[in-house]
């Protein structure tokens, strides 16, 4: 680790937090139908879509009505696109002549890019036409982004209003959310990566004969673009196989920066919403805090084990002051690597600029472990909040078990039916992550896939189904998921971890919202101060540690301690 | 849920042209005009022909070349088309063998304290980069099969050594094709 190092990440973070806050006050504008500053041009579009959609904006919709028409719309998000890669063999837009996808691997794709997770089954590059790649993965891109955002708006509502059975509009908080919040941002960025020397074109390769008179085929196509949300919509599905790695996708240090910036941006404007919708700014700033306290520690244990390298290589004479470069691109480095490792695992962006199938045994252990916790820190557009959100009510929970008195966060009573419903969320993770994880591991067909073995055989599927499960997309990209069992289970394992994790939410919210806020007595556990904070990181360790720790043991951690017996496989 | 279907289906197809071709293919022509070079690859051409983008690295062989570091993109290496890393674990038996095996071969030649980057693939098998103690490993080689003296591919290479931004932003690297390109221009490779 180098003072250098740590000054680029400072940098980076500090970055993220001066623009999280105007944002996150200007998003809190955007879900409670004020004007705003894009208004004047936005306005007439916004409503020309309301009245060509046949619906009246300010009517609002129950819990149960708002979450059928969320469902609804991803079903018909999820079937287009399905439709749209079988077909693409027929379709215009396809310079490179690519035939339609296959079954198992079109539901594995349209099911990732809907439920926000993006995974890789295929190469970018070898598989999707430019066709399916702008008005198919873009555009779920967008409104997967907009659906967490729409959900999040809900769990801000259930403590910001009192005793009300209406939760919002979903149509409303979508067209919102994309139009005025992801959608100009995406324009800002696309331009930013643009200079930086992304490319953006229709072409889908060019030829070039090296200096060396070998055939080289560069492929190219609208990066750029995608790239913007891809970052910003905590989406992660990258253009190229090597997703952020690629030169093309993040040619240098700036680009690597916004990108890092720009996945980070909305989920940390968040609290900050839900700090200006309930109406105290301490509340958000809390869960803020708490966010970087796991975040930051994250990444110095990354950054210290990268650093620190693999001794089996320095035994067979490498130099040992790079560290771990393996699966690493030179022109970012080891800190920007190791950042980048922790903020989209954190997150549930699941874009890598590093491959974390070949970072170090901790390194690695890293990532899997924070897209367990349930990608809170500050997790994917929306399903962060509302994630941490539920972690805070279980914390108060905890916490009024310790004094004996009914828990109660921001003037809400938790109650039984409350805390069943966010153990219903809580548990869907471990029940897809465990389950899958442990089948596959005794079936010779799955186990034919991994491209490592011993412990971290066991650990490429462990983070598959923990990266599906989260709807992160990140992957231990050794494994060959392209495969009829892994795009069937890893597929519905997104499945359960995006909508059998909100539906219980949505419940929960809509218990909530229909309470009527109690103020504040002496014996009220203030949720804003260090107390709470240190409660909230705790419960979020503990849980994590107590449903992963033997999985883990057996997978990265034996992994470090062989390491260092010099033990290889 | 049929009250649903209707806004369902108008948002879903106002976005897919919003979103999906409005905002791709604007972006397309207006950096097709504005910044052609970068929109189109950052494509270098020597003599008219395209020679590589500045942006990818390329498999270089010869002893005359500065050699990038190895490649796990495609079947030999470097293939633009097919990105990909080695995505071999730390402990795994055919990484340690693929170093051992490129270190001796480094040692062989003489080299002495192998960086990182000489032995290991990148994530993206097209890294363009290596590291400056990669490249004056290589200086020798280079002076002998090109005829020259080692100062003066070692003047070349110093050209070429990229700094961190303020000192602080980014790493210090050599652009493998850069610098190959500076080479042949200026100094005549000998034939075959």
């Amino acid at each position: 680790m180098t003072f250098i190092g740590w000054l680029q990440i400072a940098a980076v973070l500090l970055a993220v937090l001066v623009a999280a806050r105007p944002l996150g006050l200007y998003m809190a504008k955007v879900f409670q139908s004020e004007r705003t500053l894009l208004s004047p041009v936005l306005a007439p579009l916004e409503r020309a879509v309301y009245a060509a959609a046949g619906f009246k904006p300010e009517r609002e919709q129950t819990w149960l009505s708002y979450t059928l028409a969320m469902l609804l719309f991803n079903a018909i998000g999820f079937l287009f696109l399905y439709v749209l890669m079988r077909l693409q063999g027929v379709l215009p837009g396809n310079p490179q002549g690519f035939a339609g996808v296959s079954p198992d691997l079109a539901f594995n794709t349209a099911v990732s890019f809907v439920t926000n997770t993006n995974w890789q089954s295929y190469a970018g590059e070898t598989t999707m036409s430019h066709l399916v790649q702008m008005t198919g993965l873009t555009v779920q891109n967008f409104l997967s982004a907009a659906t967490g955002m729409a959900l999040a708006c809900v769990a801000i509502r259930a403590f910001a209003r009192s005793g009300t059975t209406t939760v919002g509009n979903f149509w409303t908080d979508m067209v919102r959310a994309t139009l005025y919040v992801l959608l100009p941002l995406s324009i800002v960025v696309a331009v930013a990566f643009l200079l930086t020397g992304l490319p953006q074109t229709l072409a889908a390769s060019v030829d070039a004969t090296t200096l060396d008179g070998a055939k080289q085929t560069i492929a190219l196509g609208p990066v750029a673009t995608q790239e913007a949300i891809k970052q910003l919509g905590t989406n992660g599905g990258g253009f190229f196989n090597a997703n952020a790695a690629h030169p093309l996708e993040n040619p240098n240090a700036w680009s690597n920066m916004l990108s890092i910036w720009s996945m980070l941006l909305i989920a940390a404007a968040f609290p900050f919403t839900f700090g200006k919708m309930v109406g105290d700014v301490r509340q958000g700033r809390a869960l803020l805090i708490a966010m970087a306290v796991l975040l930051i520690s994250a990444v110095t244990i990354v950054y210290w084990a990268e650093t620190s390298g693999n001794p089996l290589l320095a035994t067979a004479g490498v130099e040992a002051t790079a560290g771990n470069m393996e699966g690493k691109e030179l022109r970012f480095g080891q800190a920007m690597s190791a950042l980048y490792v922790v903020v989209t695992t954190g997150l549930s962006c699941g874009a890598v600029n590093a491959m974390h199938d070949s970072l170090t045994p901790l390194g690695g252990l890293v990532p899997m472990f924070l897209i367990q916790l349930g990608e809170i820190l500050p997790g994917g557009v929306g399903s962060g909040l509302y994630g941490i959100l539920v972690m805070a009510i279980l914390t108060v929970f905890v916490a009024g078990l310790m004094v004996g008195r009914t828990p109660e966060y921001l003037g809400k009573k938790i109650e039984a039916r409350e805390m069943k419903l966010a153990m219903l969320a809580v548990l869907v993770l471990p029940l897809a992550i465990l389950v899958f994880t442990a089948i596959s591991a005794m079936l010779p067909a799955a186990l034919s896939s991994l491209n490592n073995a011993g412990p971290h055989g066991l650990s490429e599927l462990l983070y598959a189904y923990s990266s599906a499960a989260g709807n992160n997309g990140s992957a231990f990209a050794g494994l060959n998921a392209n495969t009829p069992w892994f795009n069937t289970t890893l597929g519905i394992a997104m499945l359960l971890g995006r909508f059998a994790y909100v539906v219980p939410v949505m419940a929960l919210a809509g218990s909530l919202m229909a309470k009527k806020k109690t103020s504040s007595s002496q014996g009220t556990f203030p949720t804003h101060g260090l107390l709470f904070i240190g409660l909230l990181v705790g419960v979020i360790l503990i849980l994590g540690g107590l449903q992963y720790f033997p999985a883990l043991a057996l997978g990265p951690i034996v992994e470090h301690f062989l390491m260092h017996a010099g033990q290889t496989f | 849920m049929l009250t649903h279907l209707r806004p369902a289906f108008v948002i879903m197809a106002f976005f897919t042209l919003l979103t999906g071709l409005g905002y791709p293919l604007l972006f397309t022509a207006l950096a097709q005009v504005i910044l052609p070079g970068k929109a189109g690859g950052s494509v270098i051409t020597k003599d008219g022909a395209v020679v590589g983008s500045r942006l990818i690295g390329q498999r270089f062989t010869s002893d005359k070349y500065f050699h990038g570091r190895p490649s796990a993109a495609g079947a030999d290496g470097y293939d633009a088309s097919a990105s990909s890393g080695s995505n071999l674990g730390p402990l795994s038996k055919k990484l340690t063998d693929r170093v051992a095996a490129d270190v001796a071969a480094l040692q062989a030649a003489g080299a002495r304290g192998i960086p990182a980057d000489a032995v290991t693939t990148s994530a993206s098998g097209l890294d363009p980069h290596i590291s400056a103690t990669f490249a004056g490993l290589q200086v020798d080689r280079i002076a002998k099969a090109r005829g020259l003296t080692p100062d003066t591919v070692q003047t070349i290479l110093a050209r070429h050594i990229e700094t961190p931004f303020f000192g602080v932003f980014g790493e210090m690297r050599v652009n493998v094709l850069e610098l190959n390109l500076d080479l042949d221009a200026q100094s005549n490779p000998p034939v075959g």
